[in-house]
């Protein structure tokens, strides 16, 4: 076998970056103390709108801006659903992803087939020229790197900031924040509309740099990978990273050993990585969640 | 020196109205009690006053300016500050964090630490403030609510219930600490409906009865039973025993243990008593110690050995709740809503779901509703439960009359020995007179009851003799004639407490 490790390295980072997008936004909002079950509906919203705006403007950044409002627009459906009209999160959230994979074909009808976009890759000066790490770590595009600052921006926020630890302390206690004087809904209205422009986002990397093209059904079932990923790392923001990486790594390997013409049939090697996935999530003792988690809020009291 | 002027406050919610023209006056570094059943509207007046409620109508002047506060930050930047009955803390942040959040301006966390250190100091309320509040005792979760506010130097502090929860050692701990911080010109508003704790510590004190202010007096020169009366209304009864003499011993557990059935529950070590016909046992302590793990073992919810627990000579450790009953011992656990009652079932059904087995209300696999209706029904009119009707969900129901409702069903199985947990918990006056009364009529027609109960005011009213549940060990049960509330005090380990809590400071 001749797999490149360096190669297949650096594809795993880019394999894993949608699945780390989605996860860290979804992070923020179940610390929020919201379960937002839509995170794979926001994501191919995203996916097809972002295909669309990159498509239409010939500047894929421009695609990228497009597909965090589009996710952001439809979380913002399931905030005021479960917000203000006090319905249930987990059915709400299931509901948004079937209607978001429905909405997408809907969009998408035309956005078949069309030629991609490249996105440029930016290979960071003098690290990149670092022998091995630097061909692995520092030769990506944009949004590669921005996932990884997202995590250290939203670990540093929920660690330091005053407004990451009254998202904390929403998420832990609803009643005893409302009764300080804190804005429940708003904090949470908040935290789900960066989940669902992180989503879109995510969504918008698999159509305009993994794939890239718009295919009905693309993100296949990276929404969910990322809910699980989020359990996986027990609401911690960094370890997020090692399991977007596992479940990325397992996918690259899969595909890598599909061109070598090993002798296990491609279905094998294509549901290794949610077999992994399944694999560690029950192997690992989930962390504390949020003691809030899923409940409805109503300020009345 | 007037600090916070009521006047005329009126609130109404749709169908009741929980304050109508309450005025009243606090004065600076007075400890002014606002006395009151459950539903009397005092927790609607203190919200006002923190600004969680905006009254309908009526105004209120801080020092002289008027003071509508629009949320409780409002109110907190104007100088008042609350310590919640249940307390509003987060369980997994540290004690630091949870001050910051009760904090319009926080500083940097280590001079917030550094304030945190002096402030339980000054007040001789030891607290670290690096501790994970989920791992801290009720009473120092409350040290942390109260260092939370003395850290934004309040004018006035507002107190909601803060005995409940305390150990008596405890409650001196807070009252001197309340008694200094009013010597230093802090006004307290103090919300309870524990009399003789008001008498101890306040000088005046203002009683609400349906959202009405019907007094204004001082305390200490008011006997308990008159403040009881404005409170309720009405004359109130005490309890009265017709005595019985102490029968056949009818529960027998030698050496019950167990292991804590989950991770944050109490194992029970070693555990020995005996119930006689005719006598009420209370045991006393604060909660945690095991009270949940020892009702759940003379239940039947948690087995033990067979020979650890025996009614009337027979070993019943190894049986399930249902043969117990049978048997002749019902239980009523503490918590109504969930445990003691189904909440979205109704009453006849609840009452049928602890009484089809020594009623008979099921014949050949087949729930005899008539029966089950008719004692349900009998059941609400013998303890005066107020509900629409029997069909009437449980979580619809007061808290006192589920309670009556719940306590009721089970003194209406006649049965041989009586659990009951925390019985007038959360319960208003005059329905724990009457739940009071009932388990003594129980003990007096032959029946033996056993009370566990941290309201000690309760255990000495109703109980024959005393023990003391302190980490899953029971002490030798005295006779409750004769003590005080300084012995049981030492009983339930309260010395101990006291003890690390000087070291600390």
């Amino acid at each position: 076998m001749d797999i490149n490790p360096i190669l297949l390295l650096a594809a795993l980072m880019v394999a894993s970056t949608p699945i780390l997008l989605a996860a860290i936004g979804e992070l923020v909002v179940e610390r929020a103390g919201v379960l937002n079950l839509g995170v794979e509906g926001m994501m191919i919203v995203g996916a097809v709108c972002g295909y669309i705006a990159g498509h239409s403007s010939g500047d894929p950044y421009l695609g990228f801006l497009g597909a965090v409002f589009a996710g952001a627009a439809v979380s913002l459906v399931f905030a005021v659903l479960t917000q203000f009209l006090m319905t249930n999160q987990v059915a709400t959230g299931l509901g948004l992803t079937l209607f978001g994979l429905g909405l997408s074909a809907l969009i998408g009808m035309r956005a078949e087939g069309t030629p991609d976009l490249t996105v440029a890759k930016l290979a960071l000066p003098i690290l990149s020229d670092i022998p091995v790490l630097g061909a692995i770590l520092f030769r990506h595009d944009l949004v590669v790197y921005l996932s990884i600052l997202l995590v250290a921006g939203v670990w540093a926020f929920l660690t330091y900031t005053r407004a990451g630890l009254i998202l904390r302390a929403v998420g832990e206690n609803h009643e005893a924040a409302h009764a300080l004087g804190y804005n429940v809904r708003l904090v949470r209205v908040l935290a789900i509309l960066f989940g669902g422009g992180c989503a879109g986002l995510a969504g918008a990397y698999i159509s305009l740099v993994r794939v890239p093209q718009w295919i009905d059904g693309i993100t296949a079932g990276a929404g969910w990978i990322a809910l699980a990923i989020v359990v996986f790392a027990s609401w911690k923001p960094w370890r997020l990273i090692a399991g977007a990486y596992l479940f990325g790594g397992v996918t690259v390997l899969q595909l890598n050993l599909q061109a070598e013409g090993l002798k296990i049939p491609v279905e094998y090697l294509s549901m290794a990585p949610y077999l992994a996935t399944i694999i560690v999530l029950v192997m690992i003792r989930a962390g504390r969640a949020p003691a809030s988690l899923g409940k409805p809020f109503h300020p009345s009291s | 020196m007037t600090l916070l002027e009521l006047q005329g406050l009126t609130k109404a919610y749709p169908g009741v109205i929980a304050n109508s023209d309450v005025s009243f006056d606090i004065h600076k570094g007075q400890i002014h009690a606002v006395l009151g059943e459950n539903g009397a509207g005092k927790s609607t007046l203190v919200k006002a006053i923190y600004g969680l409620v905006r009254p309908d109508q009526g105004k209120m002047l801080l020092e002289g300016v008027p003071f509508a506060p629009s949320d409780p930050r409002a109110a907190r930047a104007a100088g008042v500050a609350m310590v919640f009955q249940h307390f509003s803390l987060f369980d997994a942040m540290s004690v630091a964090e949870n001050i910051a959040l009760g904090m319009e301006n926080p500083p940097k966390p280590h001079a917030l630490e550094a304030q945190i250190r002096k402030a339980s100091e000054d007040y001789g309320l030891p607290l670290s403030p690096d501790r994970i509040v989920g791992d801290l005792s009720a009473g120092e979760r409350q040290r942390v609510e109260i260092i939370r506010c003395l850290l934004q130097n309040p004018k006035l502090l507002i107190m909601d219930e803060p005995t409940s929860v305390l150990t008596p050692q405890e409650v001196d701990i807070l009252f001197g600490t309340l008694r200094l911080l009013a010597a230093n010109g802090t006004s307290i508003l103090y919300i309870s409906h524990k009399l003789e704790e008001i008498r101890n510590l306040c000088q005046h004190a203002t009683v609400l009865r349906q959202g009405k202010v019907v007094g204004t007096f001082d305390p200490r020169e008011m006997s308990n039973r008159e403040m009881a009366e404005m409170m309720v209304g009405k004359d109130l009864n005490a309890p009265n025993r017709v005595p019985s003499p102490r029968g056949a011993p009818l529960l027998r557990v030698a050496g019950l243990s167990a292991p804590a059935p989950h991770q944050f529950g109490t194992a029970l070590k070693h555990i020995s008593f005996t119930l006689h016909a005719g006598e009420v046992l209370g045991i006393g302590g604060v909660a945690g110690n095991g009270q949940d793990e020892l009702v759940a073992a003379l239940s039947g919810e948690m087995r033990t050995d067979a020979d650890m627990i025996a009614l009337e000579g027979r070993g019943i450790g190894a049986d399930g709740p249902n043969t117990r009953r049978a048997l002749g011992l019902c239980a009523a656990p503490e918590e109504r809503n969930g445990h003691a009652a189904a909440p979205d079932m109704s009453l006849v059904e609840n009452a049928f779901m602890t009484a089809h087995t020594r009623l008979s209300l099921v014949e050949r696999g087949f729930v005899d509703w008539p029966a089950s209706r008719a004692f349900a029904q009998a059941v609400i009119a013998r303890f005066d439960v107020r509900t629409p009707s029997p069909e009437t969900a449980a979580r619809a129901l007061s808290g006192g009359n589920l309670q009556k409702f719940v306590i009721g069903r089970e003194i209406s199985q006649n049965p041989r020995v009586l659990i009951v947990n925390q019985p007038t918990w959360g319960v208003d006056a005059s329905a724990a007179a009457a739940i009071r009364q009932a388990l003594l009529d129980l003990a007096s027609a032959g029946s033996a009851v056993l009370v566990i109960s941290q309201d000690l005011e309760e255990v000495l009213e109703i109980t024959d003799r005393f023990a003391a549940l302190n980490e899953g060990k029971l002490s030798e049960a005295v006779p409750t004639a004769g003590l005080t509330m300084e012995k049981i005090g030492l009983m339930l380990g309260g010395a101990h407490d006291l003890e690390v809590a000087h070291a600390q400071a």
